[in-house]
């Protein structure tokens, strides 16, 4: 279960470039629930994401985390409870270590990490049958380079990595916004999948109100570092594209957008 | 070259490798240019032999040397990790220190080891000549670092050292402390130079505080060219390759010297080393850029 309690995070305080990223955001969110979250451009989505990961300190408020108190806490003391999926492929996993040692170093995370072999043949095996489920193929490539793969293989295994230390916490921003959309749909399926089968409570960032409704049990529309939509259950699956986006450009000062392309999923 | 000569660019070569191998990991692995070294070799050296006039053992010297040089080490990760100092300028900081904390140590510039028991006593009355004996000693103490090296960076914290080098925030992300690495590996890239001080004034019987000159370069040398005759993925290759590396430079130097015909001097050394550095580092781009205007111009051709 997650708590926020009113967090506040402004970057460049005290500059003429002071932005007051997040004003405020009071949320709980109960263990196992797939959290979708929408809003404009410089909404504050990342910076919700990233105070959640540790990346931001929060400067107000606080945050608890299966009742633990880690508002204080860095990203590496925060790893062993959140596990995370970038927008950026590139950004996930180191592109010059293989696979497997991508795989190794998912799997220590929130452990202390000792002189023991980081790849022993136990371990290789898991792994090797750990990919093979993603019906990928790369169980045979386990030794080739990260970087070798593509962007939606990468994503993809970066999804297996985030479940391989057995946190109960996938924060996701955009995870498949650099993707094709036959490639964001599987790498979306695999997610949902993985959320469901490891029982992980989830935060899931998107441009697309269709996935934002299609997926998951909740739905978040931030709007200037506040939380402005919070809709689940019965008034959600009522819901339906237009109404997201009419409320959407309420919040944008009405102004009409129909023809925006980041908004249509 | 003659025989003496032979063996002795292979001594040097593999002094030097450990120099090589601590550039490696702080250039290469650790994504962190650090030229500390400059400032850890001497010091190794210097600590050594005067640990060695005192009477300490050959053994533990060598091994205060390679502590000194962790010391060192730490001074210019803690100034870059923790005062946010620019790393290429925390280690110019470190090493001009050093040329003053060499001097205290020694007492004055350089000290000779004429009397004292090395490392390498005990395997000279073994009737295998002396020229021989010393690369053998020194390539025994490198193959060993080598080992453990290879076994420390397949270990889960090597493995998290490596990724602090290629995604700091991709490891931070997976729980790796990325501060605690960069001081764990900036203190072994110049314990290892420390050590290879050591070596070098026990071989040569000298420590002088001017041998540091120009150390960083010569390992990246020896860096380079192994990465081009052993070019391996494989990490435990890569050391190998080194190691190579700095033998092969040192043959190419010492071949340039013999041949009269050159006209080079011992002490166009560092102009030499120099000169192959940047060509090693400008040849990539130059290639790079002659294959982009190839496969460009049948379409320019249109
Ligand atoms: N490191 C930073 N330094 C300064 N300002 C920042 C920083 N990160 C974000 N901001 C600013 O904070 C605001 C919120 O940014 P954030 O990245 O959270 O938006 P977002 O909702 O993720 O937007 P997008 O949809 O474009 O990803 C923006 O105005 C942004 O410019
Ligand atoms: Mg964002």
């Amino acid at each position: 279960m997650i708590v926020v309690e009113d967090i506040h995070v402004t970057f460049g305080r005290g500059t003429p470039l002071e932005k007051h990223a997040l004003r405020g955001v009071d949320l709980t969110i109960p263990e196992g629930e797939f959290v979708t979250v929408i809003g404009s451009n410089g909404a504050g989505k990342s910076t919700f994401l990233g105070s959640l990961a540790g990346d931001v300190l929060a400067e107000q408020g606080r945050i608890s985390i299966d009742g633990t108190d880690v508002t204080r806490w860095d990203t590496p003391r925060r790893a062993g409870l959140v596990a995370r999926v970038f927008q950026d492929p590139m950004a996930g996993s180191c592109a010059a270590l293989t696979i497997e040692e991508n795989m190794a170093l998912a799997a220590a995370r929130g452990r202390r990490r000792g002189l023991g072999l980081a790849l022993g043949s136990d371990r290789r095996r898991n792994f090797r049958d750990r990919i093979a489920a993603l019906g990928l193929g790369l169980e045979n490539r386990l030794h080739d380079r990260m970087g070798l793969l593509s962007g939606g293989q990468r994503q993809a295994v970066s999804l297996l990595m985030a479940t391989l230390a057995g946190s109960k916490i996938l924060l996701l921003d955009e995870h498949t916004a650099a993707l094709d959309p036959a490639t964001a749909d599987f790498v979306l399926e695999l997610t949902r999948r993985i959320v469901r089968d490891n029982r992980l409570t989830t935060l899931m960032v998107t441009h697309s109100m269709r996935q934002a409704l299609d997926y998951g049990d909740r739905t978040l529309m931030l709007h200037e570092g506040r939380v402005v939509l919070d809709v689940a259950g019965d008034e959600r699956a009522g819901l339906d594209v237009p109404h997201l986006l009419a409320l959407f450009a309420k919040q944008r000062g009405g102004v009409e957008i129909s023809d925006d392309s980041l908004l249509i999923g | 070259m003659t025989e003496i000569a032979l063996f002795g660019a292979i001594e040097i070569g593999l002094v030097y490798a450990l120099v090589a191998i601590g550039v490696y990991l702080s250039f290469r692995i650790l994504d962190f240019p650090d030229l500390t070294v400059d400032g850890s070799f001497p010091l190794g050296a210097a600590v050594c032999a005067v640990l060695l006039i005192a009477g300490v053992n050959p053994w533990l010297a060598s091994l205060a040397a390679a502590l000194a040089g962790a010391a060192a080490g730490l001074v210019t990760a803690t100034l870059n990790v923790r005062f946010k100092i620019l790393h290429l300028l925390a280690s110019i900081l470190t090493m001009i220190a050093l040329f003053s904390v060499n001097l205290r140590v020694m007492g004055r510039p350089n000290v000779a080891l004429l009397m004292q028991d090395t490392v390498l006593t005990p395997f000279y009355g073994l009737g295998i000549p002396d020229h021989i004996v010393r690369p053998l000693v020194v390539g025994v103490i490198v193959a060993v670092v080598v080992l453990l090296l290879a076994r420390f960076l397949s270990s889960e914290f090597g493995l998290a050292m490596r990724a602090t080098g290629v995604n700091a925030r991709m490891a931070r992300a997976q729980g790796v402390n990325t501060d605690a690495h960069v001081y764990a590996g900036i203190a072994l890239s110049n314990a290892l130079t420390g050590l290879a001080g050591a070596l070098f004034a026990q071989t040569n019987g000298f420590a002088d505080v001017t041998t540091g000159i120009g150390t960083i370069v010569v390992g990246l040398a020896a860096v380079i060219v192994g990465e081009t005759v052993l070019p391996a993925r494989a990490l435990a290759l890569a050391l190998v390759g080194c190691v190579a590396g700095s033998i092969l430079y040192r043959l190419a130097v010492q071949l340039a010297l013999s041949a009269d015909s050159i006209g080079l001097q011992a002490s166009d050394l560092n102009l030499v080393t120099a000169v192959l550095v940047a060509v090693a580092l400008i040849l990539p781009r130059l290639k790079a850029k002659a294959s982009r205007s190839v496969s460009r111009s049948p379409s320019a051709a249109k």
